[in-house]
C-alpha cells in the first residue's frame, strides 16, 4: 500500500537554494510544516563546489547600479532588468544573513568583510570563504537548518513526478532510495531547487547529480522552460577530469597564456595586458567570451596537444607560494592531487568546460512558475538575471536571493491553501505502475544506460557546444529523437529494491534526454548570436527578432515547441559589450 | 590489451543476501584512474548492478568514502596506480550498518550534529542594519581548520572508540562542535559542553589521533577533542568552586 504525507510547503533539492528557501519558510510562518527532499544527503549538494566567491555590493565606492550595469551587460542583455534590480538589492543583505549565521568569509585585517575581484565585474564585491566558498555556504545554511523543528528532511529520495490537480501542482511522488519504496508527498506548494544539468555534456565541472530532474519535472508537468540555449563553459577546467579551477586564480592575478607563452586574450577585443589584474580586461573579461577566445586559438593553431585534446596555460607562477596558500589553496590541492603538478612551481593545463545553465524553469522574480503551487529557485530556474552569460559569484547570491524569496512566496500562498486530498494518491499509483512497467518488472531491454548517455553527450558537445550551426543542431535533434526511442528499450541489470542506483541512472537519464532536447530546439531557432549562444551561420547579435527569451513548453506529442516572451528593459537600453577600456 | 587490476567489492543486497560476500572484477589499469573510476567502470560496462555513492568527484561533496585495502579513503581522491599490481579491494566504511553494496547507513552521525547545535548560538541578535560582527583574520584561523569537515565520515570508520561506543558523538560532531566554540560570534559553548558532558565517550578517546591521520580535508578532530577535554575539565573544576553561576 502507498504511503501519502502531507506538508504545507515541500522543497525538492537540499543545495543553497533549497535550504535558504526552507529556512525562509520557517521564519516568515513558524507554523508551516516544511518538508525538504533530496537525491542526496543536503551537504553533498553541488553547491559545495563552487569556490571563487558570491557578489554583492559592500565598498564604499560600489554602487547597487554598477552590479546591475556588469550584469546586464555581461549577459549580452537578455537578463530581465527588473529582476536584476531586485537582485542586486537583496544580495548584501543576504550575504550578511549568511554572515551572522556563521560563514567563514574571509577577513580584513580589522575584521571587516574581505571582497575579491571577479570577471565582468567593474568593482571588487566578491565575499569569499578562502576558494571554498560553496562549500562554507552550503554546510553554514546545513547546519543553521538544523535549529528549525518545523523542517522535516526526506533524504535521499528521488521525485520522479509532480502531482497535480486541476493544473495546481501539489506534492511529488518519490523514491525512498533505501527502501525503494515509492510515496506520495503532499504540499500546498513546491519549490524546485534541483540545480542545473551539466552532465547534459561530456565534459563538465558538474557533479553527477546534476542531471536536470527539477527542469524534466517541470516540463513534463507542463511548465514552460527558458533560454535553455545558453550553456557556461568556464574557461579553466582541469583536462579530463573536468575539475573547476576557479575565475579567483585569475583574480587574483592569473595568466592565461597560449603554447608560445603569449597572453592571447589580448588578440580578442579584452584589453592590453597589464602585470597586474585590471576590471572586466583581459583575464578578468567574462566567461563567454573567454571560451571563445580558445576556440579561436585553437583553430589559429597557438593551443597545446595533450592526452585530453587541446589546452592552454594558466600560469600563476609569478603570485607566490603565500598568495596562493592563502586565497587559493584549494586550486593548489587540486592541482597536487589531480594533476600532479604545483602551481607554485608549474603552469595549469585547462581548458574550456561546460559549467552553468543560464536558462530553466521560467519564473517571475518571487519564483513563481506558470503552473499554480510550483515554483523554482537557483540554477534549476531562470528568472532571469543571468541572461545569455552569467558572471562569476553571481550564482551563489542567486541561490540566496531568490530562495529565501520564493520561500516567502511559497509560504504565503500556502498559509491561503486548503491541504491537498488523498484522491492525488491514485495518480501515485499510476506513477509506481510505469516505474515496475518501465523498468523493474520488464522483460528484456537491450539498451545500456551508459551507451545512451555517453551518445548523448557525444551529440551535445559536438552539436551545442561553444560554436554551433544549423546543421550541428538539426543532426543533434534527429539523433535525439533516435535515443529517445532507444530509452525506452533500456533493460536494467538491477531488479531490486534496496539503493538501486541503477535505476537513478535510469531515471536521471531521462531528464537528460528531455533538457538536451529543450536546449537543442531552442538553439535551433534563436539565428542570433548572443553572450554564450554562438551561432557560426548567424555570427551577430539581432535585438530586432531576439531580444527575448526562448520559452520551451512539452506539446502533448511530448515534442519541445519554443515561443518567445519579451525582455524587460528598465533603464538600461541594449548596447555594445565594452571589455577591457 | 591494456594492463589490468583486480579489483575486489563488497556485495550485499537486503533483499537476498544474508552476510557480504566480495566479488572480483578486472578493470583497466589506467595512470589517471582514481578507484571511484574504476567501481564506475563496472557499473556502466559490467554490472549495472554495483551500488555506491558518489558526487563531486574533486574530494568536497564527502559522498564517496569507503575502505581501501583496509583504510578510509575518499575513493575519488585515491589512484588505482597506488595499488598497482593488486588487487585492491574496496569495502563499505567500517564501524557503520551496511545498507548494500558499499553503501553504509549514516543517519546516526546526523543525528549526532544535530545534537551538538552547530549553528551560532547568542543571547542578543545583532540586527542586520548593524552590519557584520567583526572578526580578525587571525579570529578566523583560531577554528578555520574545524570548519573544513566534509562529514565524509572517515574518522569515524578509523575511530577505535565508536567501533566500540555506537553512542560516542564521535571525531567529526565534536570537531565541529568545536568548530564554534572557538568563533568569536558564538556564545553557545556552555550549551554545547552540557550536552557532550552527559556521555563518557570523548573521555574513551585515547590521544593515538586514527582521525586525524586519515582525515582528508586536515581538520584534527583529535585536536578538537583534546581541547574539548580540556575546556570540559576547566568547566567542571569551576563548577565546583563556583556552583551557582560557573557555566555563565
Amino acid at each position: 500500500m502507498l504511503d501519502i504525507s502531507s506538508h504545507d510547503v515541500l522543497i525538492v533539492g537540499g543545495g543553497g537554494a533549497g535550504l535558504r528557501a526552507a529556512i525562509a519558510v520557517a521564519e516568515t510562518n513558524p507554523n508551516l510544516n516544511i518538508a525538504v527532499l533530496s537525491k542526496v544527503y543536503p551537504m553533498r549538494s553541488h553547491t559545495v563546489s563552487a569556490e571563487g566567491g558570491a557578489a554583492g555590493v559592500i565598498g564604499p565606492d560600489d554602487t547597487l547600479d554598477e552590479h546591475a550595469y556588469d550584469t546586464i551587460s555581461g549577459g549580452d542583455w537578455l537578463p530581465d532588468q527588473d529582476a536584476v534590480e531586485f537582485f542586486v538589492k537583496e544580495a548584501p543583505e543576504e550575504l550578511l544573513r549568511m554572515e551572522h549565521w556563521g560563514c567563514p568569509w574571509n577577513r580584513e585585517p580589522n575584521g571587516r568583510v574581505a571582497v575579491r575581484p571577479f570577471g565582468g565585474m567593474k568593482k571588487e564585491r566578491t565575499w569569499f570563504a578562502a576558494d571554498k566558498t560553496g562549500f562554507h555556504m552550503l554546510h553554514t545554511l546545513f547546519q543553521t537548518s538544523l535549529k528549525y523543528n518545523a523542517v522535516t528532511r526526506y533524504d535521499e529520495f528521488y521525485a520522479t513526478k509532480l502531482l497535480a490537480d486541476d493544473g495546481q501542482v501539489q506534492g511529488v511522488v518519490a523514491i525512498e532510495l533505501a527502501s525503494g519504496k515509492i510515496q506520495a508527498i503532499s504540499a500546498k506548494a513546491v519549490i524546485l531547487t534541483t540545480g542545473g544539468c551539466g552532465r547534459v555534456f561530456p565534459f563538465t565541472t558538474n557533479a553527477a547529480i546534476k542531471t536536470g530532474d527539477g527542469m524534466s519535472l517541470a516540463y513534463r508537468a507542463g511548465a514552460p522552460l527558458k533560454d535553455m540555449e545558453f550553456v557556461q563553459y568556464h574557461p579553466t577546467g582541469l583536462p579530463f577530469t573536468g575539475i573547476l579551477i576557479t575565475e579567483a586564480a585569475r583574480a587574483e592575478g592569473g595568466y592565461m597564456l597560449n603554447k608560445d607563452g603569449y597572453r592571447y586574450l589580448q588578440d580578442y577585443n579584452l584589453g592590453k595586458p597589464q602585470p597586474q589584474p585590471v576590471l572586466r580586461s583581459m583575464e578578468l573579461g567574462p566567461r563567454d567570451r573567454l571560451s571563445q577566445a580558445f576556440v579561436k586559438e585553437f583553430e589559429k593553431g597557438r593551443t597545446l596537444k595533450g592526452p585530453y585534446g587541446d589546452v592552454v596555460h594558466l600560469d600563476l607562477r609569478h603570485l607566490g607560494e603565500k598568495k596562493i596558500t592563502t586565497k587559493l589553496p584549494f586550486v593548489r590541492e587540486l592541482c597536487l592531487k589531480y594533476e600532479n603538478l604545483d602551481p607554485v612551481k608549474e603552469l595549469i593545463p585547462v581548458r574550456p568546460v561546460v559549467h552553468y545553465m543560464m536558462g530553466g524553469v521560467h519564473t517571475d522574480t518571487n519564483g513563481a512558475t506558470p503552473l499554480k503551487g510550483l515554483y523554482a529557485a537557483g540554477e534549476v530556474a531562470c528568472v532571469s538575471i543571468n541572461g545569455a552569460n552569467r558572471l562569476g559569484s553571481n550564482s551563489l547570491t542567486e541561490c540566496l536571493v531568490f530562495g529565501a524569496q520564493c520561500g516567502r512566496a511559497a509560504a504565503d500562498f500556502a498559509s491561503t491553501q486548503r491541504a491537498p486530498g488523498r484522491h492525488l494518491l491514485a495518480q501515485a499509483v499510476d506513477e509506481e505502475t510505469r516505474l515496475q512497467d518501465q523498468f523493474l518488472r520488464k522483460a528484456g531491454g537491450r539498451e545500456r544506460i551508459s551507451e545512451i548517455r555517453e551518445e548523448m553527450q557525444r551529440t551535445m558537445e559536438q552539436s551545442a557546444g561553444i560554436y554551433r550551426s544549423r546543421d550541428s543542431l538539426e543532426q543533434a535533434a534527429g539523433k535525439l529523437s533516435e535515443l529517445q526511442e532507444r530509452f525506452r528499450d533500456i533493460g536494467l541489470d538491477d531488479r531490486g529494491h534496496a539503493f538501486n542506483t541503477e535505476l537513478v541512472a535510469a531515471l536521471e537519464l531521462g531528464s537528460m534526454v528531455d533538457v538536451a532536447e529543450s536546449i537543442i530546439q531552442c538553439a535551433l531557432h534563436r539565428t542570433e548570436s548572443r553572450g554564450a549562444h554562438q551561432r557560426t551561420d548567424f555570427p551577430a547579435r539581432d535585438d530586432q527578432k531576439f531580444l527575448a527569451h526562448s520559452v520551451v513548453t512539452r506539446t502533448a506529442e511530448g515534442t519541445p515547441a519554443v515561443n518567445y516572451l519579451p525582455v524587460k528593459i528598465t533603464r538600461w537600453p541594449p548596447a555594445e559589450r565594452v571589455y577591457g577600456k | 590489451m591494456a594492463e589490468q587490476i583486480a579489483l575486489e567489492v563488497t556485495r550485499f543486497s537486503p533483499e537476498r543476501d544474508k552476510v557480504p560476500s566480495i566479488q572480483a572484477f578486472d578493470v583497466p589499469l589506467r595512470k589517471e584512474w582514481v578507484v571511484l573510476d574504476a567501481l564506475n567502470y563496472v557499473k556502466d560496462r559490467v554490472d549495472g548492478s554495483l551500488s555506491f555513492r558518489w558526487s563531486c568527484r574533486m574530494g568536497v561533496c564527502g559522498s564517496c568514502g569507503m575502505m581501501v585495502n583496509g583504510e578510509p579513503k575518499l575513493t575519488c581522491a585515491t589512484f588505482l596506480t597506488d595499488y598497482a599490481p593488486g588487487p585492491v579491494r574496496v569495502e563499505p566504511l567500517k564501524n557503520f550498518p551496511v545498507m548494500r553494496d558499499l553503501i553504509v547507513e549514516i543517519t546516526d552521525f546526523l543525528g549526532k550534529l544535530s545534537k551538538v547545535k552547530p549553528w551560532i548560538i547568542r543571547a542578543k541578535k545583532k540586527p542586520l542594519s548593524e552590519g557584520e560582527y567583526l572578526q580578525t583574520p587571525d579570529e578566523l584561523d583560531t577554528y578555520r581548520q574545524f570548519s573544513m569537515c566534509i562529514n565524509c565520515l572517515l574518522c569515524y570508520a578509523a575511530c577505535p572508540v565508536y567501533g566500540l561506543d555506537p553512542l560516542f558523538a564521535g571525531p567529526a560532531a565534536l570537531a565541529l562542535a568545536q568548530r564554534y566554540n572557538m568563533d568569536s560570534r558564538d556564545e553557545g559553548k556552555s550549551e554545547r559542553l552540557d550536552i557532550l558532558s552527559q556521555h563518557d565517550g570523548i573521555w574513551g578517546c585515547t590521544f593515538v589521533g586514527e582521525c586525524t591521520e586519515v582525515c582528508p580535508k586536515h581538520v584534527d578532530p583529535a585536536g578538537a577533542i583534546q581541547q574539548y577535554k580540556l575546556t570540559a575539565t576547566q568547566e567542571w573544576i569551576r563548577s565546583l568552586l563556583m556552583p551557582w553561576g560557573g557555566k555563565s
